[in-house]
């Protein structure tokens, strides 16, 4: 029994506890989502032309590289440049209806009714005025990022406490100084934190109008590859899409960290 | 008489004219140099007295005058202090105590140029309030007591003639509340500054004042004014004292009979 005891315990932890399970998970899990998929495939017995296993899609991807990076080049612009506009005009309006109680309820039912509207309905009427391609698709990302952009800057300007804003009027602070000082300042997490659902709505938006109303772009690469009926490399663009708008994601929710870490100040103190 | 503060028959309704009255024939005045206390029943009324003397409010009826003139906007010779410390969580501490230079207008014009010197202005501030060396922590790595101690020092960076505090110690533990107290008596003392504080706590009142205003329920006006007898420089075992307790006790006594009146 005593020999038992004494024995010393093992010095290097198995490799088991080694691995730092939180940062793999995410590998890890996405690794066995397509492990699941391919077994899913090969037990129900799918043709590719119902659902590819990954292994055709990752094949399509190989064999298509060219026009799939091209289109997926493509799409990447038209939605980070509708995105971009969302960015400047979604900070300018929701500024703009932050700054007054009258402007905040005159202007935010006409902003509910417009997001209301589905944007693929606007694409048509796009066309119409700028011809297919580009434009319609640039057009349609930025309508639809926009709101969320407008409604955080203006909530974030619209919930300055009252007591700070007393402090300042009695030093006697115009509005704009108050804006400036504070409301701006303050709206910036709201701000940045719409940004990571602004840039994948604005996918949703340039595929969309791609799909409907363009030569170019995975919208469009995917609708004329399914009217082939190759459906792997109908999947192999939704790979690309889901591969962009999670690059694109974490590079919003970097800015965020980077830009406004006093706001997560919780996991920053001390 | 030179009175800083002078409120005369003030009436004060919010929301129209058929909205509630928050103060009625209010009247009171305060000296320059002087340490009032505003005490009274919960809803008197004496937050609206905070608004009217800062110019946040003008009154339907009555004069308030400050400083001489008829405030009829907001007053920049005031400095406000409130039970929630509301500093801008992006600015340290120090740049958070710099903020009234930014918006008084006659600062904000030489703060760049003169940087150097209010900075040293408010280093001086945090270390008379006791937070030497926190200038460059940001708010939220500052405990309550301290948030409250860079509070008062942005109400004072802008040298104000008048400083109203609105129960600024009302969310604090009894012994930071204490030592607060001496804080404020100190800068009292020091500065020259004139004191309004709106308080519920009594003993708050008698330590700090030199003259208690006890208010009466909605629609608040001043139902007695009190002189309070002790020396200054008061210490804290002046609170243990007979007169110090008959006093705290008199002044509960007419608070509860404000609050049955109501």
């Amino acid at each position: 029994m005593s020999a038992v005891l004494e024995t010393p315990p093992v010095v290097t932890k198995p490799v088991m506890a080694r691995i730092n399970w939180v940062k793999a998970a995410p590998w890890l899990y996405t690794i066995a989502l397509f492990v699941a998929w391919e077994l899913l495939v090969i037990a129900l017995d799918m043709p590719p032309t119902v659902l590819p296993a990954p292994t055709d899609v990752f094949g399509a991807i190989a064999k298509y590289w060219s026009p799939i990076w091209k289109n997926s080049i493509q799409t990447l612009y038209t939605t980070t440049l509708g995105f971009a506009i969302a960015v400047v005009a979604g900070l300018a309006i929701g500024l703009f209806i932050g700054w007054s109680k009258t402007i905040y309820a005159g202007l935010y039912p006409l902003m509910i009714g417009f997001n209301a509207i589905p944007k693929v309905a606007l694409v048509p009427i796009l066309v119409i005025w700028f011809g297919i391609g580009t434009v319609p698709a640039v057009l349609t990302a930025f309508l639809i990022s926009f709101f969320p952009i407008v409604v955080n800057v203006a909530t974030g300007l619209a919930t300055i406490e009252p007591e700070t804003e007393d402090v300042l009027r009695a030093l006697g602070a115009k509005k704009m100084d108050i804006m400036l000082k504070v409301g701006i300042p303050r709206s910036m997490p709201y701000f940045f934190g719409s940004l990571k659902v602004a840039i994948t709505l604005a996918f949703v938006g340039s595929v969309v109008s791609e799909t409907v109303a363009s030569n170019y772009g995975l919208g469009n690469m995917m609708s004329s590859a399914q009217s082939q009926f190759n459906v792997p490399l109908v999947f192999a663009g939704l790979l690309m899409l889901a591969i962009e708008g999670i690059v694109m994601y974490a590079i919003m929710a970097w800015l965020e960290r980077r830009m406004t870490g006093w706001a997560h100040r919780s996991t920053m103190a001390q | 008489m030179s009175h800083l503060v002078s409120i005369d028959n003030v009436d004060m309704r919010y929301g129209g004219a058929s909205g509630t009255l928050a103060v009625s024939g209010l009247t009171m005045r305060v000296d320059k140099g002087e340490f009032a206390a505003v005490v009274g029943p919960s809803g008197c009324g004496k937050s609206t007295l905070m608004k009217l003397v800062t110019g946040l409010h003008i009154p339907q009826t009555g004069v308030v005058v400050v400083a001489g003139q008829q405030v009829t906007k907001p007053v920049s010779i005031v400095g406000m202090a409130f039970q929630n410390p509301t500093m801008l969580p992006w600015r340290t501490t120090l740049e958070n105590i710099l903020l009234p230079l930014e918006i008084v207008e006659k600062h904000r014009h030489r703060l760049r140029a003169n940087k150097k010197e209010y900075v040293e202005k408010a280093e001086r501030l945090l270390e008379i309030v006791g937070l030497k060396g926190f200038g460059s922590k940001f708010p939220w790595q500052l405990s309550g007591g301290m948030q409250q101690r860079a509070n008062l020092c942005r109400a004072l960076i802008h040298e104000p003639e008048l400083l109203m505090l609105d129960e600024p110690f009302g969310a604090l533990d009894a012994f930071t509340r204490e030592e607060l107290w001496c804080v404020i008596r100190d800068l009292h003392a020091a500065q020259g500054v004139t004191i309004i504080l709106v308080t519920h706590d009594l003993r708050e009142a008698v330590f700090l004042a030199d003259k208690i205003f006890v208010m009466s329920a909605r629609p608040g006006r001043i139902l007695k004014e009190h002189r309070v007898p002790f020396e200054r420089p008061r210490d804290l075992e002046v609170m243990y004292q007979a007169a110090f307790n008959d006093m705290v006790h008199e002044l509960h006594g007419e608070i509860a009979k404000a609050r049955v009146a109501a």
